[in-house]
């Protein structure tokens, strides 16, 4: 067998054994990774999520080690070269042969050499490790200096952000990112960045770090100065080149191992990829190069006779909330070109095209604020313009606007990341793919930064691919347009819907409950009024939680999880009194369960009397709002989490929705609530509060994102107010607000542009329509009890109201009674009773019978 | 506090017919629970063109009495109830559940007498449509 030894598991060095396992079924090669970081190949483009939730789990490449031709030697650096006797040397004092060695070393970053960069304060933004440094640091730490204003920079800087510290960037040139915007887009960044709470400091050079004497240090700029308490430096890359060069390697101009297009090194078994590779002369600071690179290398070692040629160096990202994408000939160097430009500082986007100088191809072109064309239009770089220029760059219309898919010819690459074509996405579709899931599989396309995926979803559309979206069989319409029917028409009966929109039939238990729960969040009015309350399932229909053995539980609302020692006697001699069981629940409430269905009523008339009311624990509607103890209590907080926890929770309790919806809001960035966890999370700052959606635990966890920061309280209010309006309009049945956001065109930005910049123009009525709900809000459970017809469903036979039904029974556990398991049937099977056979004969008091 | 009760019966023959509530108290598509003498219970159901049906109260598949809170709609035409439990439908006809053509309810007769709904104690012999 031949030995392919590979120094670096780091992202290409990861997708080089991919690639040489795809091409090699058979196993001709035994490959072996030397990795000097301790875990495994991760996804390094990503890795600033881990500030954002992600784990390390999450970010971690597919395992390849698992095919057996495969060693993964972690932990190991190799030391040195022998191009003589085709050997590599291991910090473990390990000798390894090789028939073919990739250098996949990748790069460190540059830290300038100026006093003071080696203080313990200063860091580097690479690797887990450093991320761990960082946040360690962090600790306790109010203020910290990114030097370097590229893209790491600015990611380094929202990581800073979000682990609660005031975040400088200070960049050399005039501008921001100057390598991907120019002097337009740069001014617009800037401004934009600022916003988010980041102070930028731009045409400042550093000159020195200084130990402080109240803050750690003092980064001295020329005349001018940032006190900090911590440094992370971003100011480059430096390939990783110091092992080919002792093995007598030919370097690159600029540093890094030198290639030819093969991308072999001036030794022929020799190989290098990614960022410690300098081909043609240049460096590639992009992990979609380095792949490049990788598939050509294992082409080579399968015989074939790929080649690079350069790459795409364009790049799309958000930072700190901000899209910005360059791509092509950004910088207008091609002789002749031509750019268009429109610069709309109040309408916060800069867009500029390049084009050649007869105005007919795309060469490139800067997005910065919107970047949402950027997905049709950098596949049609090289390539004719589908029509005016600036008709490209306006500001997107009603229904998306832009560029369609079909103006796209089929060589155009969709998937930078992947080098996947429009042709090859077609074909896919045309083999039966008819989901982004399954053409991310077969593809790839999408699984790289993602930022294709719209264009994947276009695709599928445009070549007819439609999924149903159809609530059940008696409505063809999903959740959101049976609530466009409902607002525009003003039908209130589920009889008239169906009647009128479905498709024939009764309903069943998919739409009914789905439209009673439409009905009630726009029209109000008790969820067991006249026809609305056959439409309920059980939980609704008892206001209680049906438990396995028929009985139910009893959640009364405790806003915010506070609750007086008064009212928690009150539960307590309730529960004691109807023997019931009690458990504190994971939504700062009580819960009381083992109630059948004939004690409700009784039970909730006391609640209802001791000043509770209704918990919504059984609806699709908001359950709590979590939260910690804030200013009130802790050293810690910086604002009053408890009070605005019970404002926001009195003022959503009894909204109807497609799924539930939990809240929370934490005190300080330290998190207590877990804000992050709920479709909506409130965190406190020094300035107010950010405003975090779309999270959840349960089955499929998501972290909330940040959708606006610092706002103040009557802000926060109105943003909350028109996001759940929104959700409860347009999610799907059963959809949860991540769910919801991630299917929604533009994702997170199509969201903000709604809730916080009126982009559709529909905020005024997302807030009436809440305020509507606020002021039509009333108790259901009083609602019940004050109403006959509604109590007298509260019964457990229709002919023996109040006896208790016989197949429930309980059991002791730990003092407290839980239901006999398994189950018991009340009664053993008898054949069917003959007139005057039964058991005990007593006369019967049925006040119907009467 | 509670007592425990059993219902009267209205004979005719040998069948018996246990009154279950008055014909006005049955809300259209939603269900009530019905004790039979011999402690067994019906889920008793008024669908929405009123026709009356009732089938065994107990969700063969979690044992608990709940059939009767169920809710009343209909597949591909047959009138149905959906368990609340685990949301196995069944047909109201026959009993039949449908998400598991293996498992059926045993039904049970009903009629209007006296501006009172009747359902027979004993169970139909066969899954008869009616
Ligand atoms: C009682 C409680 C567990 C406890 O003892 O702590 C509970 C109990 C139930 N949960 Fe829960 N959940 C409870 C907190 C949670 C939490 C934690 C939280 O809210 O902070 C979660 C994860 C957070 C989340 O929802 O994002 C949670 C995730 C779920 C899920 C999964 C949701 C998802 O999106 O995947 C379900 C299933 C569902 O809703 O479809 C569920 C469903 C249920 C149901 C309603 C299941 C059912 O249909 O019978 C349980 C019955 C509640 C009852 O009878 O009162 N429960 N459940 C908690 C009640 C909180 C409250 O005061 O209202
Ligand atoms: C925060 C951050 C954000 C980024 N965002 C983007 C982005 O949005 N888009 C984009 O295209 N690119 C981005 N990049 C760049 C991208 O991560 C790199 O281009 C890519 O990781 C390069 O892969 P590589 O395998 O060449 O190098 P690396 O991923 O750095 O892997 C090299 C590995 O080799 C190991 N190694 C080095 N020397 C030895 C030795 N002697 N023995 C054993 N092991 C050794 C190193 O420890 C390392 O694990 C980002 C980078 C960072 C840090
Ligand atoms: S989140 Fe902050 S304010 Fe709230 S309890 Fe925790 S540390 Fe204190
Ligand atoms: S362009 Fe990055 S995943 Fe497709």
């Amino acid at each position: 067998m031949r030995q392919l030894v590979v120094i670096g598991n780091g992202m290409v060095g990861h997708r080089l054994v991919e690639a040489v396992l795809d091409r090699d079924p058979d196993g001709t090669w035994q490959i072996t990774v030397l990795g000097e970081e301790p875990r495994p190949a991760y996804d390094r483009v990503s890795l600033s999520t881990y500030f954002d939730g992600a784990t390390e789990t999450d970010l971690r490449m597919p395992d390849l080690s698992a095919t057996g031709n495969v060693e993964l030697r972690l932990g190991q650096r190799a030391t040195g070269i022998d191009t003589e006797s085709r050997t590599v040397t291991t910090s473990t004092g390990d000798t390894l042969n090789y028939d073919a060695l990739v250098l996949a070393t990748g790069s460190s970053p540059f830290v300038p050499p100026v006093p003071g960069h080696d203080l313990d304060l200063c860091h580097v933004y690479r690797t887990i490790d450093d991320l761990d440094a960082i946040s360690e640091a962090a600790r306790g730490a109010r203020t910290g200096v990114v030097i370097g204003g590229g893209l790491l920079g600015l990611e380094a800087a929202n990581a800073l952000r979000l682990l609660g510290l005031q975040a400088h960037v200070v960049e050399m040139a005039p501008w921001l990112m100057p390598r991907q915007v120019d002097e337009g887009g740069g001014a617009l960044l800037g401004h934009l960045v600022e916003e988010t709470g980041v102070r930028v400091h731009t045409g400042a050079a550093l000159s020195a770090i200084e130990p402080g004497d109240e803050h750690a240090a003092r980064v001295r700029l020329g005349e001018d100065h940032i006190d900090t308490d911590m440094v992370v430096f971003s100011v480059g890359i430096r390939p990783r080149d110091e092992i080919a060069h002792t093995a007598g390697l030919r370097m690159g101009p600029r540093g890094g191992v030198a290639v030819d297009a093969t991308c072999r090194t001036s030794d022929p078994a020799i190989y290098a990829v990614g960022e410690c590779a300098s081909a043609a002369g240049t460096v590639y600071g992009l992990v979609a190069p380095g792949n490049a690179m990788a598939e050509v290398v294992a082409d080579q070692l399968a015989g074939g006779e790929a080649t690079f040629t350069g790459a795409d160096t364009s790049t799309k990202l958000k930072l700190l909330g901000v899209d910005v994408a360059s791509f092509g000939d950004c910088h207008c160097e091609t002789p002749g070109a031509l750019e268009v430009v429109l610069n709309d500082p109040p309408g916060r986007r800069y867009a500029k095209l390049v084009v050649s100088d007869d105005a007919s191809t795309l060469l490139g072109g800067i997005l910065v604020g919107d970047a949402s064309a950027y997905a049709g239009l950098r596949p049609l770089v090289g390539h004719q313009l589908p029509g005016d220029p600036l008709e490209l760059i306006a500001p997107a219309r009603e229904g998306g606007g832009g560029l369609g898919v079909d103006a796209l010819p089929d060589e155009a690459q969709v998937c930078s990341c992947h080098a996947v074509t429009k042709g090859t996405i077609h074909s896919a579709i045309a083999d039966g793919n008819d989901d982004v899931g399954s053409l991310k599989s077969c593809t790839k396309a999408g699984t790289g930064c993602g930022s294709c995926v719209p264009m994947l979803k276009k695709l599928l559309t445009s070549a007819g691919v439609e999924q149903s979206n159809a609530l059940c069989e008696h409505f063809t319409h999903s959740r959101a347009e049976l609530v466009e029917i409902v607002l525009s028409t003003g039908i209130t009966t589920f009889s008239e819907l169906i009647a009128k929109h479905g498709t024939g039939g009764r309903g069943c238990d998919i739409c009914k409950p789905a439209v009673a729960s439409i009905l009630a969040s726009v029209d109000g009015g008790h969820i067991l009024e006249g026809e609305q309350a056959a439409l309920q399932d059980t939980n609704d229909h008892f206001l209680a939680n049906l438990q396995r053995n028929g009985t139910y539980s009893v959640v009364p609302r405790i806003p915010g999880g506070e609750i007086t020692p008064d009212k928690l006697i009150v539960i307590g001699e309730v529960a004691r009194d109807f023997g019931l069981y009690t458990k504190i629940t994971g939504g700062q409430r009580i819960d009381l369960f083992g109630a059948r269905v004939e004690q409700l009523p009784a039970i909730w008339g006391r609640l209802v009397e001791a000043g509770f009311e209704s918990g919504h624990a059984y609806g699709k509607a908001l359950r709590t709002v979590k939260s910690c103890v804030g200013t009130t209590w802790c050293r810690y907080g910086v604002q009053d989490s408890v009070a605005m926890a019970i404002e926001l929770e009195l003022r959503y309790r009894g909204l109807r929705s497609p799924h539930k919806i939990k809240a929370a809001v934490s005190g300080c960035a330290r998190e207590c609530a877990e804000a992050r966890s709920k479709d909506f999370g409130i965190i406190a700052t020094e300035n107010g509060w950010n405003l975090y959606v779309g999270g959840n635990g349960g089955f499929n966890p998501r972290h909330a994102q940040l959708l606006a920061s610092d706002l103040d309280s009557a802000t926060l209010v109105r943003y909350i107010d028109r996001f759940l309006v929104f959700y409860t309009r347009t999610a799907d049945r059963l959809q949860r607000t991540a769910a919801w956001i991630e299917d929604m065109e533009g994702g997170l930005d199509h969201l903000r542009s709604v809730i916080v910049d009126d982009s559709l123009g529909i905020a005024a009525e997302l807030e009436r329509a809440m305020d509507r709900h606020v002021s039509n809000y009333s108790d259901e459970w009083r609602g019940v009890l004050e109403d006959p017809d509604k109590l007298a469903r509260f019964v457990s036979f229709a002919n023996a109201p109040e006896t208790p039904d016989p197949t429930i029974t309980f059991d002791t556990e730990r003092d407290q009674p839980v239901p006999a398991g398994p189950v018991p049937l009340g009664m053993p099977e008898t054949p069917p009773a003959t007139s005057g056979s039964g058991p005990t004969e007593t006369p019967h008091p049925n006040p119907r019978e009467a | 506090m509670t007592t425990t009760t059993l219902p009267t019966r209205a004979d005719t023959g040998t069948d018996v017919w246990v009154a279950a509530c008055p014909t006005n108290s049955l809300i259209p598509e939603r269900g009530v629970a019905v004790l039979l003498p011999n402690g067994d219970q019906v889920a008793l159901f008024r669908t929405h063109d009123n026709t009356l049906y009732a089938i065994d109260n107990i969700d063969p598949f979690t044992n608990a009495a709940v059939l009767a809170r169920g809710i009343v709609g209909d597949r591909g035409g047959e009138p149905t109830v959906a368990s609340p439990m685990l949301k196995h439908v069944f047909a109201l006809r026959t009993g039949i559940c449908l998400d598991n053509p293996d498992v059926a309810q045993r039904t049970h007769r009903v009629r209007e007498h006296d501006g009172q709904i009747h359902v027979r104690a004993q169970p139909d012999q066969h899954h008869d449509v009616r």
